[in-house]
């Protein structure tokens, strides 16, 4: 079969398994908007026919879930109209959420507490995120028990499996499937030995296979069951090859220490701890494997870099997104004289309703307006500031001082996070550079990736800038005020196209500098040379930038006089 | 709503079980925060803890959950679990004018919101991190006062709202303010269990209740019914548990070692202390009382120290070791 038939058929079983058993929660199907997903939809509304299928749109609010006041029509009609909630009207209902990459913390977090409550409800998610960086929210994948990715599935894969009349079936069957003791133990191993922390994972695949037993008309624990389980929930959500000890990965499952070992390759490897390498468990292990996504590295630290995201979309309520995005950004209840910019359509929005009482009490037939109503835009209140380290990490400092500037710059990252500011970390070495941390205020997350930071290679200088540059016009798009920390000795010899060449790498680096200082980024250059170097002397005056040479062995006096240089800023 | 999973069935997080009952025998402790991974039962034991308290005994139909007056009519709900989703606005959290009988009818009345429903329970708030700081601010205000005031519409509503403010998220997906941690009595950090043992113990038990709900909840009531007890008696016990000057004197050493400013940190050790002391039945607050308790109590209070690998936990097992060397 070819890996999209295979991952068809996969998810057409997952289809039949979540209508048989929908205490599975539901599903959330990777691929982009095209046939295969719609095919999944269909398969799945014909497998539970009896499910209301209910689309929500993405951005949908509290009073369509809940159900609240109908405001238009209440004021065109002059008697409350009230709208029901999606997720109070009762009834099996089959919830899809499309474009869940982009759904907010807020959305997750009431959807989750939905299926929490047992609401009878399963939800499918569309991810249709474009790349690693965008994922549906973890909130909501942790209670779904299936993660099918379809990318691979062509026209010809969409095959016919399971019809209604096995469906039924197999739910008269359920309740009477048994569970071995074993079988517990089994999947709690499994999903350990993946890096699994989260306690529904097992939970899950138990249900699974309990729905995939009743499926083949059984009702007893057999070992294809479990397989199929262990592929369909436990593999999808590993967050580390099984290769490494089971201890470890209990330690730091986020950081997989096989950096780069294709776990499709099939190479055998020993079980990791011999009392586990009971047969069941091995070949458990081995299904789950087969179903690790092959890019599940990118993946995790795509998976980072959205909670990072969703930290600052969502976070302290003191940053909004531009108008310009067309997201509702909301605006509080307030009085003018705090300083904020007065929301003229919420404001009427707010007063509308009570004009028929107030016209009562009041006098004239003009809207009236109280104090009450007014509603301030949040934007302007606090500007956030965001601290972008690019480092270097090339031969020449790595042999020297990457200790030394890492320490430099766990220094500044504490006084970051005493004055509530993002931090964003960039490496350059080798040919290029790459941004290791979107803009983030979690300090845990920032002092892991700067502590498994390799040094070594040339000086993609030009890259680094780069990359800053890059990173300091989005976050000003997003109304935040980016400030630049190069570490670095300056001695630039990789050209901006990651080509060698001492020469050319210098003018590159001029030319970026240049383009730092007009463009106003505020910036300090740490010079991390064994002495003071001219060549990051210059660097400095041309970004218009404060200069400061680290001092041997005193990343304190560094952290403090960078502090009072970005004050004077 | 479908029954909540017993708390005694709860496997492990004995400190954060631990930290939700003083809680409990306490609501001036000030609140329990939560941290930890996804799936580790955070909600699942404060639902469980909701529903092994007694029900309360509210007047009839009241939306406040208020006590009933002498001769008024009474009904009893059980103790009330308010959860308050993200993005939730001001007006669903403080309440508002119901503004279906200012249209119908003309008149301004008040309609309660989440606030008023969690009072005499808990209100529980998971990814707090995530949660509006203006909401928060609000929050840790009306769960300090006790008491919730709305001006709307030249209408002036107060309400008593007393409640468990119990807050959960995951510290990878942002961090709190500190001005705000400070505010939380407690705060315990969860793990999924890391015994394969326990975790084989967790899922076989979900399980059980799960899929029996009734039997696995009759195999658990006199666990609980214990449990419930326990803090009935406590909470009747608290008034009269004495704290000595001694004690009070270790407070303000701890947090002075610790470097926590202000009063609350000592506030919430002795209050703290005094509840475990209830609990255990004892008369007055020891020193064995606040070492138990300070770890939950000081955690979230510490400056933080980026370079400081060790936990704060192991910071403040440092200072009790200083502070009652002695």
């Amino acid at each position: 079969m070819t890996p999209g038939g295979a991952a068809w058929a996969d998810a057409a079983l997952a289809a039949a398994l979540l209508a048989i058993d929908p205490s599975l929660g539901g599903a959330c199907l990777r691929v982009r908007t095209g046939p295969a997903q719609a095919a999944w939809l269909d398969l799945y509304r014909r497998l539970d026919p009896e499910r209301t299928v209910l689309r929500l749109p993405p951005g949908i609010g509290d009073e369509r879930l809940f159900g609240g006041l109908d405001l238009a029509a209440t004021l065109a009609s002059g008697k409350p109209v009230m709208t029901e909630g999606l997720l109070r009207s009762g009834g099996a209902r089959a919830m899809i959420l499309p474009m869940a990459e982009r759904a907010s913390a807020g959305l997750a977090a009431r959807l989750a507490v939905a299926l929490d409550a047992g609401c009878g409800a399963t939800l499918t998610l569309l991810d249709e995120g474009a790349d690693d960086a965008e994922f549906a929210p973890a909130a909501l994948t942790d209670r779904l028990a299936f993660l099918p990715r379809l990318d691979a599935v062509r026209m010809a894969d969409l095959t016919e499996g399971v019809c209604v009349e096995d469906v039924r079936r197999a739910r008269a069957l359920l309740g009477r499937v048994e569970t071995p003791p074993e079988a517990y133990e089994n999947f709690v191993k499994v999903a350990v030995t993946l890096g699994i922390l989260s306690m529904r994972a097992p939970l899950l695949a138990l249900a699974a296979a309990r729905a995939a037993i009743a499926l083949a008309g059984e009702t007893r624990m057999n070992e294809a069951a479990a397989i199929l389980a262990a592929r369909l929930v436990l593999g999808p959500r590993a967050k580390c090859l099984p290769e490494t000890p089971p201890e470890e990965d209990m330690e730091e499952p986020e950081e997989p220490s096989a950096p780069d070992d294709r776990p499709d390759t099939g190479e055998e490897t020993d079980p990791p701890d011999p009392n586990m390498g009971r047969i069941p468990e091995e070949i458990l292990l081995e299904a789950a494997r087969a179903a690790i996504p092959p890019d599940i590295i990118a993946r995790l630290l795509g998976r980072q870099a959205f909670a990072a995201q969703s930290a600052r979309t969502s976070g302290a309520g003191d940053e909004r997104k531009s108008r310009a995005k067309g997201r509702p950004a909301g605006s509080v209840r307030g009085r003018l004289t705090d300083g904020g910019q007065l929301d003229l359509v919420e404001t009427l929005r707010a007063a509308a309703p009570w004009q028929p009482l107030r016209r009562r009490e009041g006098t004239g037939d003009r809207v009236i307006v109280l104090s009450d109503d007014f509603r301030i835009k949040r934007s302007k209140q606090r500007t956030e500031k965001v601290l972008i380290f690019a480092v270097d990490a090339s031969g020449s400092t790595a042999l020297s001082r990457l200790a030394e500037t890492k320490g430099a710059v766990e220094l500044m990252l504490g006084q970051a996070y005493v004055e509530r500011q993002q931090v964003a970390l960039i490496a350059f070495r080798g040919t290029g550079a790459e941004v290791l941390l979107p803009p983030t205020r979690s300090l845990v997350l920032t002092k892991r990736r700067l502590a498994s930071l390799p040094g070594g290679g040339g000086t993609p200088l030009a890259a680094g800038l780069n990359s800053a540059l890059e990173l300091a016009r989005s976050a000003r798009s997003r109304g935040m005020t980016p400030y630049l920390a190069l570490l670095t000795d300056g001695k630039a010899n990789i050209a901006l196209d990651g080509a060698p060449g001492r020469t050319q790498a210098e003018t590159d680096v001029l030319r970026l500098a240049r383009l730092v200082s007009s463009e106003g980024l505020a910036a300090t250059v740490i010079d991390t040379g064994n002495r003071p170097t001219p060549a990051a002397r210059v660097l400095a005056d041309t970004m218009g930038a404060t200069y400061l040479p680290l001092p041997r062995a005193d990343a304190r006096a560094l952290a403090g006089a960078m502090t009072s240089a970005l004050a004077g800023g | 709503m479908p029954a909540a999973f017993p708390f005694s069935a709860i496997v492990g997080q004995t400190e954060m079980k631990h930290a939700l009952t003083l809680a409990a025998v306490d609501p001036s402790i000030g609140g329990v925060l939560v941290f930890g991974d996804r799936g580790t039962g955070k909600s699942t034991a404060v639902r469980s803890l909701a529903a092994l308290l007694p029900p309360i005994v509210i007047a009839k139909g009241s939306a406040y959950n208020t006590p009933p007056k002498d001769g008024e009519e009474s009904e009893t709900v059980p103790t009330p679990v308010v959860d308050l989703p993200l993005g939730a606005t001001e007006d669903r959290v403080v309440g508002a004018l119901d503004l279906e009988r200012a249209l119908t009818r003309g008149e301004k009345a008040f309609e309660p919101g989440l606030l008023a429903r969690a009072h005499r329970g808990f209100l529980y708030i998971d990814e707090v991190n995530l949660l509006e700081d203006h909401i928060v601010d609000l929050l840790l205000d009306v769960a300090a006062s006790g008491e919730n005031v709305v001006e709307r519409e030249g209408l002036s509503v107060r309400h008593a709202a007393r409640f468990v403010l119990v807050g959960s998220g995951n510290p990878e997906e942002g961090e709190l303010r500190p001005q705000l941690l400070d505010r939380f009595g407690l705060s315990v950090e969860v793990a999924s269990p890391r015994d394969i043992d326990d975790r084989v113990e967790v899922i076989r038990r979900r399980d059980a209740f799960d899929r029996a709900p009734e039997a696995f909840l009759r195999k658990w009531a006199s666990a609980d019914a214990q449990h419930r007890k326990l803090i009935l008696t406590a909470r009747k016990r608290l008034a009269r548990v004495t704290v000595p000057d001694t004690a009070l004197a270790s407070c303000a050493e701890l947090c002075i070692a610790l470097g926590s400013d202000g009063l609350r940190g000592e506030l919430t050790l002795m209050r703290t202390a005094r509840a475990l002391a209830a609990l255990e039945g004892a008369p007055e607050v020891t020193v064995a009382h606040l070492r138990a308790i300070a770890p939950s109590a000081m955690r979230h209070r510490l400056r933080r120290d980026p370079l400081d690998e060790a936990g704060s936990g192991a910071r403040v097992d440092r200072a009790l070791a200083e502070v009652f060397a002695a």
